[in-house]
């Protein structure tokens, strides 16, 4: 079967790679600290050593639209062009061009349907930077064939956070039931307090501190009992009018298991939100 | 109240690049333009196949055809397309990195939660 060789769960910040790529007086002075922290989080990806690549993310109104809006969605196609004008336009990312990896796609949707979810599908996805930043900043090389698995954390009505919980724990099990010798990754992004479109947006910190630091020390601890009383769809509101992005965080601890600590734990408080870093390695870690 | 159908105005302008010159230069025949031609498209499907029914409010008109962004958000419109959009328009007016969401956040500093509800 395959082995779960890390799980992976950050923040995702457009900004970055324009910020991690400008020079002169165009680079930030946060640019550097900010370049250091991630090159550290990339070494743990790149020493699980990982074949294949499941990213969990959320469109943001690009392919997914109110006429046709699923809960979860599992792309199945051998190839995912990614990120949209509006992306280029806003935060300079380059268009990008991925492999998919349909075998553990199809493993992933059977198994997930016979398990009770009621996974949409997608045999044509141009995925977004809420998949494409987490390549950016952890394989730049982009060179692995992904699993993109997408969540409505934006357009409500939304599932509830235990549904994201239980959707992890489940794709933990389908990757390790997967008939392969291949090594994966399970990947995803989401965010802390965020406000977008809203009076507390691009604050000098996120806008609500209080909350990314209980936020941090579930995750870091896999604290999913704590994590799951103190969050429901009306209380995310209030740390940030789009910290329903947290239940991306809620799925990874799923996948990561309960209790599970993080082995690698990092964080970077920036204007408008705080970044974070974290990883597991359920077989031991790379040294093991 | 028609947030649906705002929003579908936001998400289609926001995505091609003449339609965003458009809406900058001229909102208010963009507007009545989109509203006529545009609003019942079924995105994805032949364009025979028009839905009859989608109308906005005049609020909801007068908000977009006034770029006023603040309307939009009281109206409920999602918060993520009306700034997405509204950077690409006016961002470029500012001088200083931000200024532009900044003075957007100071805008909306009236509110407090709730915020109006953006369900569909």
């Amino acid at each position: 079967m395959a082995t779960v060789a890390a799980v992976i769960a950050s923040t995702h910040h457009p900004f970055y790679y324009r910020a991690s790529t400008s020079a002169g007086q165009d680079r930030p002075p946060f640019a550097d600290e900010w370049v250091a922290k991630i090159e550290a989080f990339r070494q743990t990806l790149t020493r699980a050593r990982p074949d294949v690549l499941v990213m969990v993310g959320s469109d943001h109104f690009h392919q997914l639209w109110l006429d046709n809006m699923p809960q979860f969605l599992v792309g199945k196609a051998p190839v995912y062009d990614a990120n949209w004008y509006n992306e280029e336009r806003e935060f300079g990312l380059p268009r990008m061009v991925l492999q998919g990896c349909e075998e553990l796609s199809e493993h992933v949707l059977r198994g997930g349907l016979d398990a009770g979810f009621d996974l949409a599908f997608s045999n044509e996805l141009r995925i977004d930077h809420s998949v494409t930043c987490p390549i950016i900043t952890l394989r730049p090389e982009a060179d692995l064939p992904i699993v993109p698995v997408y969540t409505n954390i934006f357009a409500p009505p939304l599932p509830q956070p235990k549904r994201f919980v239980q959707l992890g724990r489940a794709i933990r099990q389908l990757v390790e039931s997967w008939p392969s010798r291949q090594r994966v990754a399970i990947i995803g992004t989401g965010h802390l307090s965020l406000e977008l479109g809203g009076p507390r947006q691009f604050g000098p910190h996120g806008p609500d501190p209080e909350f990314d630091r209980r936020a941090v020390e579930w995750i870091a601890t896999g604290d999913l009992e704590s994590a799951l009383a103190g969050v429901t769809l009306d209380s995310l509101w209030e740390p940030g009018n789009a910290t329903h992005g947290f239940m991306d965080f809620l799925l990874m601890m799923g996948v990561a298991g309960d209790n599970a600590k993080a082995d690698y734990t990092d964080s970077l408080d920036l204007f408008h939100t705080m970044e974070a870093y974290f990883t597991w390695y359920p077989d031991g870690g790379p040294t093991a | 109240m028609s947030k649906y159908l705002v929003n579908k105005f936001l998400y289609t302008v926001d995505r091609d690049p003449e339609l965003v010159e458009r809406y900058r230069e001229h909102p208010g025949e963009t507007v009545a333009w989109w509203e006529q031609e545009e609003a019942g498209r079924i995105l994805g499907c032949h364009g025979a196949e028009r839905s009859s029914w989608l109308m906005l409010t005049d609020a909801e008109r007068t908000a977009l055809a006034g770029h006023d962004y603040v309307a939009l958000f009281e109206l409920g419109a999602h918060p993520f397309l009306t700034l997405t959009l509204f950077i690409a328009l006016f961002e470029r007016d500012y001088a200083e990195p931000l200024a532009f969401q900044h003075e957007y956040a100071a805008r909306l500093r009236h509110w407090r939660l709730p915020y109006p509800d953006i369900a569909t």
